[in-house]
């Protein structure tokens, strides 16, 4: 055994992925134990791979390009994203092909260490410990990432991704992609603007169950006991309003920019190998439009 | 070295015996699954994953002699249970053994509960060494005989044989578990037993196979709710009304039934709050309990998770009394244990006569025993190269990190195929059974 092997989240994400897609043919059935621990996994990697996003989008500070492509996203079909995103957000972030350290993503984040810097150093692999503001962040970020397709509007104050702490937001924008409600929040109080093109929930989005386990890359057939499962309850946003939206300081400047779901540039292109592998078990549409299911809203300043 | 003796009385391991082939090449039918004594300690009991159930007895006959050690020899082997193909569900029903258990005896013959993925099955072990003689109507071996040529009338009478052990199912308990039961444990009555799977927990009686109580079930209503699952369940050893599961979450929950008939609601939760500094993308995992053992004496109960074991008093509830890591040199190398699925190896524990001392496994053959009273711990090998008679096991030491000592094993090393996750020892005597893939080893105490 080595003491090198892959920490990076996209890679763990990918080995999540492809170890519940081998349980379906595992003799025996599908052991719902051992895929609930590696759905942990796939968790807590992509928490570290979307605070590793985040920091990194942050440092881009791409408002114009945000805008753009917000505009263009309004005339997009959802179905289409998957496709165009890929494009927009390299564009948009100038995000290059590297993984994502696992440590790495961390730091920025829970240390608030100034993000200017450009690379941070990934201490050695395994040994290095998910500071535990990440386990904060996941308590209260969890219902944030298990949103179904038309889940509401992305929280617009997380600040606990700020990397500077003294971040504060006054007043965000939100664009939900699924649902293209742009609304505002300005210290506190939300207006809803304009909905550019309303348009319907994207097809799929009527049964948030369908979508849930087809993010995982992982198509479960309609039989009565055939376990789904995901670690987190899913939050219910009732409506657009932020529970949990903080007082705000007027200093300065918010925060983050989300990424499309697509940002998990590596992920499009595994679930989609999925889908081949599958043989028509994946409807190919059905892939797409979960991809709608990762995506969040942008928030920009 | 460690042992039930206690202070002074150190007790040294020795070899005694090893059971199976010594072919490097395992056949995966061969793996042991589980492996039980029952509770006189004369029957040791092993179940594959080809659905075979071996049982050894224990040699009594030179037991009165000091010098020699009592041997372990095949008694009966059967095959319990067969390979299913659910058809409605297209899934097929592995064969393995899962769990035995031992029923207390009641009579001549003895009882054991052995259990797959979907079916509990009650075996009877029986000696014939008599057999009738003497028909009138058929030949000794088995013929007819022309009764024109009967002129006679004989009593059939019962004359010695050579000892044939029978072994029987006397009842089939299916169709209760639409998840993989992963526990079965007889409770102190003698009348009933839990079997548990992934989300529900049934009481059955050993009389009545058509029927089962369910009394525990957590599945949410929605199954993407899940966080977690059932991995252990056992009945307290003395209040017929008390048993625990544990979770794959890292707690344990015990329940009173007499409290209502559906024991969902637990009357203690046993959870040790996470070490936050230790946190990591395999926390979930390595926190989850693979297995649950009561002592003897009914006061403690031992879990295991992935790198510790941990002894909890039944009357505190919010952390365990002893915790011992096992292999905690394995921390740093969760990444790599996750990709090749070792990190997922469910590793059991058992406690000795007294309580005074646990047992574990752990890689390359490596197995641990945790000394209670002085929190002295040691780690032997089960190997064909220390397998001379009466060779005493020599300590093993895992180098973490640094400069290897010798007669140290550096972690990069360690063989992860080489895994240890049954052990049992004897209820009275130190006499220990470790099952590594294939093979099953006897070591006891060195008798000087």
């Amino acid at each position: 055994i080595t003491t090198e092997c892959a920490v990076d989240a996209q890679s763990l994400i990918s080995i999540s992925l492809r170890k519940i897609h081998n349980s379906r043919t595992q003799r025996g059935g599908v052991k719902l134990h051992k895929n609930l621990l590696v759905s942990y996994v796939l968790r807590n990697a992509r928490q570290v791979y979307m605070n590793e996003k985040y920091a990194e989008i942050y440092r881009m500070q791409q408002y114009e390009e945000v805008m753009t492509v917000c505009n263009e996203i309004q005339e997009l079909n959802p179905l289409d994203l998957a496709e165009d995103c890929e494009e927009q957000s390299a564009d948009c972030c100038g995000i290059g092909n590297e993984p994502p350290s696992l440590c790495g993503a961390l730091l920025p984040v829970s240390h608030q260490a100034p993000v200017q810097s450009a690379h941070i150093q990934p201490p050695s692999a395994c040994s290095a410990s998910l500071s535990l503001q990440g386990e904060d962040v996941c308590k209260t970020s969890e219902p944030l990432f298990y949103r179904s397709c038309c889940a509401e509007a992305y929280p617009a104050s997380n600040c606990e991704f700020s990397p500077a702490n003294s971040m504060h937001c006054n007043k965000t924008t939100v664009l939900d992609l699924d649902t293209h409600v742009v609304t505002t929040v300005e210290n506190g109080y939300l207006h809803q603007d304009c909905c550019a093109s309303l348009q319907p929930c994207c097809p799929g989005a009527q049964n948030p169950a369908k979508k849930r386990k087809v993010d995982f890359g992982y198509y479960v057939s309609e039989i009565e006991e055939v376990p789904d499962f995901t670690p987190c309850k899913r939050a219910k946003f009732e409506d657009c309003s932020y529970a949990n939206t903080e007082p705000l300081d007027t200093s300065n400047i918010s925060n983050l920019i989300s990424i499309f779901g697509s940002g998990f540039s590596g992920l499009v292109s595994r679930q989609t190998d999925f889908e081949q592998s599958l043989n028509g078990q994946f409807c190919s549409k059905q892939a797409l439009a979960s991809l709608g299911a990762w995506t969040r809203a942008i928030v920009a300043f | 070295y460690i042992g039930a003796g206690g202070g002074a009385n150190d007790v040294q391991w020795c070899f005694s015996q090893v059971k199976g082939a010594i072919d490097d090449d395992v056949a995966e039918a061969d793996i042991i699954s589980t492996v039980e004594f029952n509770h006189s300690g004369e029957l040791l009991a092993t179940g594959d994953k080809g659905g075979r159930v071996v049982i050894f007895q224990q040699d009594t006959e030179n037991k009165s002699l000091p010098q020699c050690r009592s041997e372990y020899n095949v008694y009966s082997t059967f095959q319990s249970h067969e390979p299913e193909f659910d058809y409605l569900k297209s899934l097929e029903i592995e064969e393995k053994i899962n769990k035995i258990r031992w029923l207390p005896q009641k009579n001549a013959a003895q009882f054991l509960l052995s259990t797959n993925d979907k079916t509990i099955k009650l075996w009877k072990i029986s000696e014939r060494d008599k057999r009738p003689e003497g028909y009138n109507l058929k030949e000794e071996d088995g013929r007819c005989r022309d009764s024109t040529t009967i002129t006679t009338l004989r009593v059939p009478v019962f004359r010695p044989m050579d000892l044939m052990v029978e072994a029987s199912p006397r009842r089939v308990f299916a169709n209760a578990h639409t998840y993989h039961i992963n526990s079965i444990s007889v409770n102190s009555d003698n009348e009933t037993y839990l079997s548990a799977d992934d989300l529900r927990v049934n009481l059955w009686h050993l009389e009545i196979t058509d029927r089962s109580f369910n009394i525990v079930d957590i599945k949410p209503a929605n199954m993407e709710e899940l966080t977690e699952v059932i991995t252990a369940a056992e009945f307290h050893p003395h209040q017929c009304n008390t048993f625990v599961y544990s979770s794959s979450k890292g707690t344990i929950r015990m329940c009173d039934m007499r409290a209502s008939a559906l024991c969902d609601k637990h009357s203690k939760l046993f959870e040790e709050p996470e070490d936050p500094s230790n946190r990591s993308f395999f926390s979930e995992i390595i926190s989850s309990i693979s297995d649950v053992k009561f002592s003897h004496s009914g006061r403690y109960m031992m879990t295991r998770d992935y790198l510790s074991v941990k002894i909890w008093d039944l009357n505190m509830e919010n952390r365990p009394v002893e915790t011992y890591q096992v292999h905690e040199y394995l921390r740093s190398k969760l990444c790599s244990l996750y990709e090749n699925d070792c990190i997922f190896d469910k590793f059991e524990c058992c406690w000795n006569g007294n309580d005074s001392v646990v047992m574990t496994g752990s890689y390359n053959n490596f197995f641990r025993m945790l000394e209670r009273t002085q929190r002295r711990d040691i780690t032997l090998e089960a190997s064909r190269e220390s397998s001379k008679a009466r060779q005493v096991l020599k300590p093993r030491r895992v180098c973490a990190g640094g400069k290897r000592k010798k007669d140290e094993i550096s972690v990069d090393s360690l063989d992860f195929n080489k895994k240890i996750l049954h052990t049992a020892w004897h209820p009275q005597e130190n006499i220990i059974a470790v099952a590594t893939t294939n093979n099953l080893y006897i070591f006891q105490e060195k008798v000087n």
